[in-house]
């Protein structure tokens, strides 16, 4: 298994920035980790921190948020909201024993393809250095215990 | 209920505090009307039979069972599926069966951990001889067997299937006189198909708070016996970490009426899955620190100023639901759980 142990980032990319930053990384041919499942969000103050623990629980080794540099959101502040969600939100992944990479956010304008690449492969080399999260597999079965009666249970034991 | 025959109700009390006991103790006089209602046929705290009555009941016989306190041990587990087999209607009784309750924040360190601090190293803990719990031990008239910890606490709904649950640490009397009375009356209670919460409020606990609410900019938080807060005015904004904004109503916001900021036991609100992470959405964007035009750097050292005066707030988020969360425990190997703390 951690022979191809290929790390799983759940991306939660801005509409206005990192979306088109994705695009335009992809547009020039820039070659960098395919490791980011990209999701498009409106903003990255749309990403609830529901999301990444979700992620994080259904096999996401870790998550990317990216949202457009501070003074340049389409919503004024929306990123503003992220930041300061985000450094509390630290806090407590901390508590939960994850590791702080797991949980990285970068600001990449419409224009830096080039950054948000860089931010995705520094990520996944970061991930594979960790090694799997595999959190349901590791953390949660510990004494077989994660009951069929559990209204959560929806991934198989792989 | 054919034949005249009284229904038949029971209480349980596995991983909790008692406190639900007292509660429905204190719905007063109507206790009699329960009794003149339902016929008792197992209710440790206030009558006496034993798990053994329980066995011998029919499967389904009993039609409703308050089942209050989480999932800890073996003794928990095993309560659980006998009362999930011989009741009709099971109920998640309290925050403690619902979602975990106090119990479950031992799921942000090893069983090994609660253990030692349980027995060895509690400040009133008196134990020179360092002793631990033993699963087995020999004594004159036998061996004795207690139940082992389970690794991790678990809601009664993560056991077995759940019909109701009543939220709450511990559950408003009238809140409770309410679901009886509902029971009692025959009425209908909402379609049953996983846990259904009865007994509270659909909103967050704010709408109940009559507290004058306005525009929230947080520069530090603060702990409650820090500060004397201003009457009539929402705690939040005074930097006390109320937690009525993602927390379900039907208390009827006891705890900020007497200027007390809400502790969240009556638990996550319809359609959200993590209440400690709707927290964190809530109380981090109200931070009134950073703004555009400051560096990266400078961005980061005033909001986590701002956040360093909240202490513990995996403990303070999940304070009543970690079990229920999202991720249900924390890694115990990983790094921030094996130096203890949030920094």
């Amino acid at each position: 298994m951690s022979d191809s142990y290929e790390p799983v980032i759940v991306g939660f990319l801005c509409n206005w920035c990192s979306y088109r930053a994705a695009d335009l990384a992809g547009t020039a041919r820039m070659h960098y980790a395919p490791n980011m499942r990209a999701i498009r969000v409106m903003c990255s103050a749309r990403v609830e921190p529901q999301f990444v623990f979700k992620a994080l629980r259904e096999g996401a080794d870790g998550v990317l948020i990216a949202g457009c540099h501070p003074g340049e959101c389409h919503y004024v502040e929306g990123n503003i909201k992220t930041l300061r969600r985000y450094y509390l939100l630290k806090r407590l992944v901390r508590q939960l024993g994850i590791e702080a990479e797991r949980v990285q956010l970068c600001w990449a304008s419409a224009s830096e393809g080039n950054v948000l690449a860089e931010a995705v492969n520094r990520m996944t080399a970061q991930l594979r250095a960790l090694g799997p999260l595999r959190w349901r597999q590791t953390v949660l079965s510990e004494d077989g215990e994660e009951s069929a009666a559990a209204p959560v249970a929806v991934a198989k034991e792989v | 209920m054919a034949g005249g025959e009284k229904p038949k109700f029971a209480m349980y009390w596995a991983a909790g505090c008692g406190g639900c006991e007292i509660s429905m103790l204190n719905i007063g006089e109507r206790i009699l009307a329960v009794d003149e209602a339902f016929e008792i046929v197992f209710w440790p705290c206030a009558a006496d039979f034993k798990r053994d009555d329980v066995a011998g009941y029919p499967d389904g016989w009993i039609d409703l069972c308050l089942f209050n306190g989480a999932i800890c041990s073996t003794e928990n587990e095993e309560m659980a599926h006998l009362l999930r087999r011989k009741a009709k209607l099971l109920v998640a009784f309290g925050s403690c069966a619902h979602e975990g309750g106090i119990p479950a924040l031992a799921n942000l360190t090893t069983r090994e951990e609660v253990l030692r601090t349980a027995f060895l190293e509690g400040p009133s803990i008196d134990n020179p001889r360092s002793l631990l719990p033993e699963l087995h031990c020999r004594v004159p008239e036998g061996e004795l067997e207690i139940p082992a910890l389970k690794s991790r606490v678990r809601t009664l709904d993560q056991v077995v299937p759940v019909d109701y649950a009543i939220p709450g640490c511990p559950p408003e009397p009238p809140q409770i006189w309410a679901v009886l009375e509902a029971v009692i009356r025959g009425a209908e209670l909402p379609p049953p198909g996983g846990t259904r919460v009865i007994g509270a409020g659909h909103l967050a606990v704010c709408e109940e708070c009559p507290l004058a609410k306005s525009e929230k900019a947080i520069e530090r938080f603060y702990m409650p016996h820090e500060i004397v807060p201003e009457p009539g005015i929402c705690l939040l904004e005074q930097g006390l970490v109320c937690m009525g904004v993602a927390t379900r109503s039907g208390c009827g916001a006891l705890c900020p009426k007497v200027n007390m900021p809400c502790r969240g036991c009556y638990g996550l609100l319809d359609e959200v899955e993590d209440q400690g992470a709707n927290l964190v959405a809530a109380i981090g964007s109200v931070i009134g620190a950073g703004a555009a035009g400051q560096s990266d750097e400078e961005l980061e050292r005033r909001i986590e100023a701002v956040i360093d005066t909240l202490p513990d707030p995996a403990g303070t988020f999940y304070r009543y639901n970690l079990a229920r969360s999202l991720l249900h425990r924390a890694r115990v190997a990983g790094d921030g759980a094996a130096k203890g703390g949030a920094k």
